[in-house]
């Protein structure tokens, strides 16, 4: 299951509204072994493609050795789909690189509804979870 | 020679789960031939067709190798390699 606050939530979806019809991508970042999402890092698509995502290795480079830094992981990567369902597809699944993330897919195909779904990638199988949004302070 | 290495996590099935390991030679390419032998099927994780995989991301120190020398780049004792697996997908 992915525990995420409202305002996170909200904060994916608004980028992925934001880029469309590119998508957009990013990551949360969380005390390491605790998985819990706290931090959100918004990431440049460096393809800057409707069909295709790439963070930035450069970007890359600096958000994961500040994860380091501060003994963080990344607990969610998230991306859009701006024509086709909040699936993974065969390109997410054969580029999904951190067994332990949590993979939020969000799609803004609907122009009055944003999907938001989260799944995990390991060993090439995909597992959707259920998404418990919280309404914090 | 020692040059430090730092494993992604989904690489490290083929270090024992070490975060990262000690490498010597005077250029990624010899660099990568080392930490091989001790640690069979790294290098095929990081190499294809002769050059650096296209989603694999291999920096110097601060710097991504695709702007230095790729394979070639120059190397020595007291460097830092970190390899991250690029991020990517999307609906294609």
């Amino acid at each position: 299951m992915l525990s995420l606050s409202r305002e996170l939530h909200d904060k994916i979806v608004a980028h992925a509204r934001a880029d469309h019809p590119d998508e957009a991508c990013g990551v949360i970042a969380g005390p390491a072994g605790s998985d819990h999402p706290d931090r959100f890092i918004p990431m440049m698509n460096a393809e800057r493609s409707p069909t295709f995502y790439r963070f930035d290795s450069m970007e890359q480079f600096q958000v994961w050795k500040e994860m380091d830094e501060r003994d963080e992981e990344p607990i969610v990567i998230y991306h859009s789909h701006t024509a086709t369902e909040a699936y993974p597809s065969r390109t997410d699944v054969s580029y999904a690189s951190e067994p332990g993330a949590h993979y939020v897919l969000v799609s803004t195909r609907a122009p009055d509804r944003t999907d938001f779904r989260s799944y995990r990638i390991v060993d090439e199988v995909i597992t959707e979870e259920p998404v418990e949004i919280a309404d914090v302070e | 020679m020692a040059i430090e290495v730092r494993i992604p996590t989904i690489l490290r099935t083929y270090t024992g789960g070490a975060k990262q390991v000690e490498g010597k030679g005077s250029t990624l390419s010899e660099l990568i031939d080392d930490i091989d032998s001790s640690h069979t099927g790294l290098k095929d994780r990081l190499i294809a067709d002769g050059g650096l995989r296209r989603f694999v991301n291999v920096y110097l120190n601060d710097e991504d190798v695709r702007f230095l020398g790729g394979l070639e780049t120059p190397v020595k004792d007291g460097d830092t390699v970190t390899v991250l697996p690029a991020v990517a997908g999307g609906a294609a």
